[in-house]
């Protein structure tokens, strides 16, 4: 019997010869993933009784959730995480304005293929996208691993989806798993590992591979895996001489040498593996979707909803706030504005995005067509700032979750859509079909 | 209180759990069985409306799985066993939906399957939850049950039903009483103080 990814990954993490799903493993991260909560997580660290973190290397933390700071409470939750930094000597900090932590650990290349990263943030599924085992967890649990290094975890059944053909013009990654989510309900994938094979996942783009696992979180899975293949490798390869250069003079022989032990790393599941169920979609026939309010799982084909008016439309997040999302978007509203009575929200997922959008031409054509830029990070994704909706208002978003209340108005209207959806719907004032603009 | 000298802290990386640690959780479980089915939700385990009127164990035991079987809280006995179907525990990630169970004695659930948060927090809080099937779909209210801890094997109407090993982490988590005190066990701060734990939110 063959092992899946989850087992695979979960085997070294454990540091044992192979495990089953079912097992319960005591399992080291390679990196520890936390954020704004950094502060009231070393509240609890504190209170088990220690001073010293066991693992500051392999901690990464990042502000992003609530930045610049709206208030003085806020400001003062950075306070406290910065000096925590500094006292427990963690070098990968990423300040304010950097980015979001999903897009600013990618970027900087420090979560590698075959590792497993947890992070006290749900959409730590995000890093399937490399070949990666991401979980999210507790925060009492991230204090016991910056305590010991290691944490208990069940080994999860895998679910196995293979998608064949070719996404049609227009359609994209985002369609795709609110197609899988609205079919399958939000708890469809519950605790599994879900892994994506087949020709529509495997010529994807990478920006396109990334939104993939991070919605898996809206379908109760632990982690979410794709075959991690040459250009995954080259990204990773690229970045992470850039971040820490090898001692090689030539560039090629350099950025070679780390594909290479990248590429050892990777982890790809045996073909006899046992999967709890394995599911098989045509991508040709998925359409463009719609979740709407107050559930991911309330998916809905655009055609159905397309006219409804909306107030906001907000690009960015971790889910699809990158270079070729913003591209996508400055596309649709070239020489047009956005409607009357409507806002454009924009926040590039991190500051690496904002300036490469800069330089290609986007954000001008953005700002052109009236839209409104913040600091990269989180915005009002999850309802703290910078850009929530009011009382009655409804918003089409790029983000991952459209829960009541998500946004920080109970009584607001949240639609999920790709980024050429929310850039139509800012433009007609309705939620629209992009292939339609013009 | 005087606070203790802590001793100092990583015992190193390797902590087994002894035979008689596991002794000490009860290396067998005997009780009886309070059968339910799938999809049974934190809510009905403990209603969201006393999340934070309700404090002390005595008071969110006596509340225990009020919604879905009234008699249980008056009537389940310490030791007793909750069998269940899929997915036990979905919704909310309320900690009171295990530790009603645990302040009430209920000695273990075994289901079909668990919602994750539940499972992470039933083992962190120190209640033990093992994934049997076929135990689940053998098993009627009122049986009795015999939970094998050294054998990893389930004893009901007179066979016997395995399950999948708990690892010495999740053991040790459980008989330490949960996770915190677990970790200041194995780092030797167990006896000492435990600093007042902030709003963890
Ligand atoms: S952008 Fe939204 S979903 Fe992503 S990490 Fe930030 S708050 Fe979470």
């Amino acid at each position: 019997m063959g092992s899946t990814f989850a087992e695979k990954a979960l085997a070294r993490a454990a540091g044992l010869s192979s495990v089953v799903a079912g097992q319960v493993v005591d399992a080291k991260p390679d990196v520890a993933l936390s954020h704004d909560n950094t502060a009231p997580i070393a509240r609890i660290f504190r209170a088990i009784g220690l001073e010293k973190v066991a693992i500051p290397d392999r901690m990464c933390v990042t502000l992003d959730h609530a930045v610049p700071p709206p208030t003085p409470k806020h400001a003062q939750n950075h306070v406290e995480v910065r000096a925590f930094v500094k006292e427990q000597g963690i070098q990968n900090f990423f300040e304010v304005g950097r980015g979001i932590c999903h897009q600013v650990l990618s970027e900087e290349a420090l979560v590698l293929p075959g590792q497993l990263i947890l992070g006290a943030d749900s959409h730590t599924t995000h890093y399937g996208w490399l070949g990666a085992f991401g979980a999210g967890v507790g925060r009492t649990e991230m204090a016991a691993i910056w305590a010991t290094g290691e944490l208990w975890l069940r080994i999860p059944e895998s679910m196995k989806v293979v998608v064949t053909g070719r996404l049609g013009r227009g359609v994209t990654a985002k369609d795709l798993c609110l197609h899988l989510i609205g079919l399958l309900g939000a708890d469809g994938g519950l605790y599994q590992s879900i892994e994506f094979h087949g020709p529509a996942i495997a010529t994807l783009p990478l920006h396109e591979r990334m939104v993939i696992p991070n919605m898996m979180a809206e379908f109760g899975a632990k982690n979410a895996y794709l075959p991690p293949d040459e250009a995954v490798f080259n990204y990773l390869a690229e970045r992470r001489e850039r971040r820490a250069p090898l001692a090689v003079s030539d560039w090629q022989s350099a950025v070679s040498s780390q594909r290479a032990v990248i590429q050892e790393m990777a982890l790809y599941p045996d073909h006899d593996a046992r999967y709890a169920s394995t599911h098989i979609f045509n991508a040709d026939n998925i359409e463009l979707k719609i979740a709407c309010p107050h559930t991911v799982d309330n998916v809905r084909p655009l055609r159905e909803v397309a006219g409804t008016s909306i107030q906001q439309a907000f690009l960015g997040t971790c889910t699809n706030g990158r270079l070729e999302d913003l591209a996508a978007a400055a596309e649709i509203v070239q020489g047009k504005r956005v409607a009357a009575g409507t806002r454009l929200l924009v926040i590039p997922a991190s500051a690496e995005v904002y300036l490469d959008a800069l330089k290609a031409g986007y954000v001008q054509t953005l700002l052109e067509a009236g839209a409104v830029f913040g600091t990269p990070g989180c915005g009002p994704c999850m309802g703290v700032h910078m850009g929530v909706p009011g009382s009655g208002e409804a918003c089409i978003s790029t983000a991952n979750r459209n829960f009541k209340g998500r946004m920080g108005q109970p009584d607001a209207e949240i639609y999920l859509a790709s980024p050429a959806v929310v850039a139509a719907s800012a433009v007609k004032g309705v939620i629209a079909d992009p292939r339609e603009i013009e | 209180m005087t606070r203790r000298k802590q001793r100092g802290g990583w015992q190193g990386d390797k902590v087994s759990v002894s035979q008689s640690e596991i002794k000490n959780l009860q290396s067998k479980i005997v009780g009886r069985v309070w059968k339910y089915g799938d999809g049974v939700n934190t809510d009905v385990i403990f209603p969201g409306k006393y999340t934070y009127s309700v404090k002390e164990p005595d008071e969110i035991a006596a509340h225990a799985l009020e919604d879905l079987d009234p008699k249980f809280a008056t009537a389940a006995r310490p030791g007793d066993v909750i069998v269940a179907g899929r997915n036990w525990g979905n919704g909310s990630s309320r900690e009171q939906a295990v530790t009603a169970l645990k302040y009430k004695g209920i000695a273990a659930v075994v289901a079909k399957s668990f919602a994750r948060i539940y499972f992470r927090n039933g083992i962190n809080q120190g209640l033990l939850l093992i994934t049997c099937p076929e135990a689940v779909e053998a098993a009627r209210s009122g049986d009795a049950i015999e939970i094998d801890l050294n054998n990893n094997v389930i004893r009901l109407t007179g066979r016997e039903y395995p399950f999948p090993p708990l690892s010495p982490t999740a053991l040790g988590i459980i008989n330490a009483g949960g996770l915190v005190a677990h970790i200041r066990k194995k780092l030797g701060l167990a006896g000492t103080e435990v600093i007042a734990t902030g709003s963890g939110d």
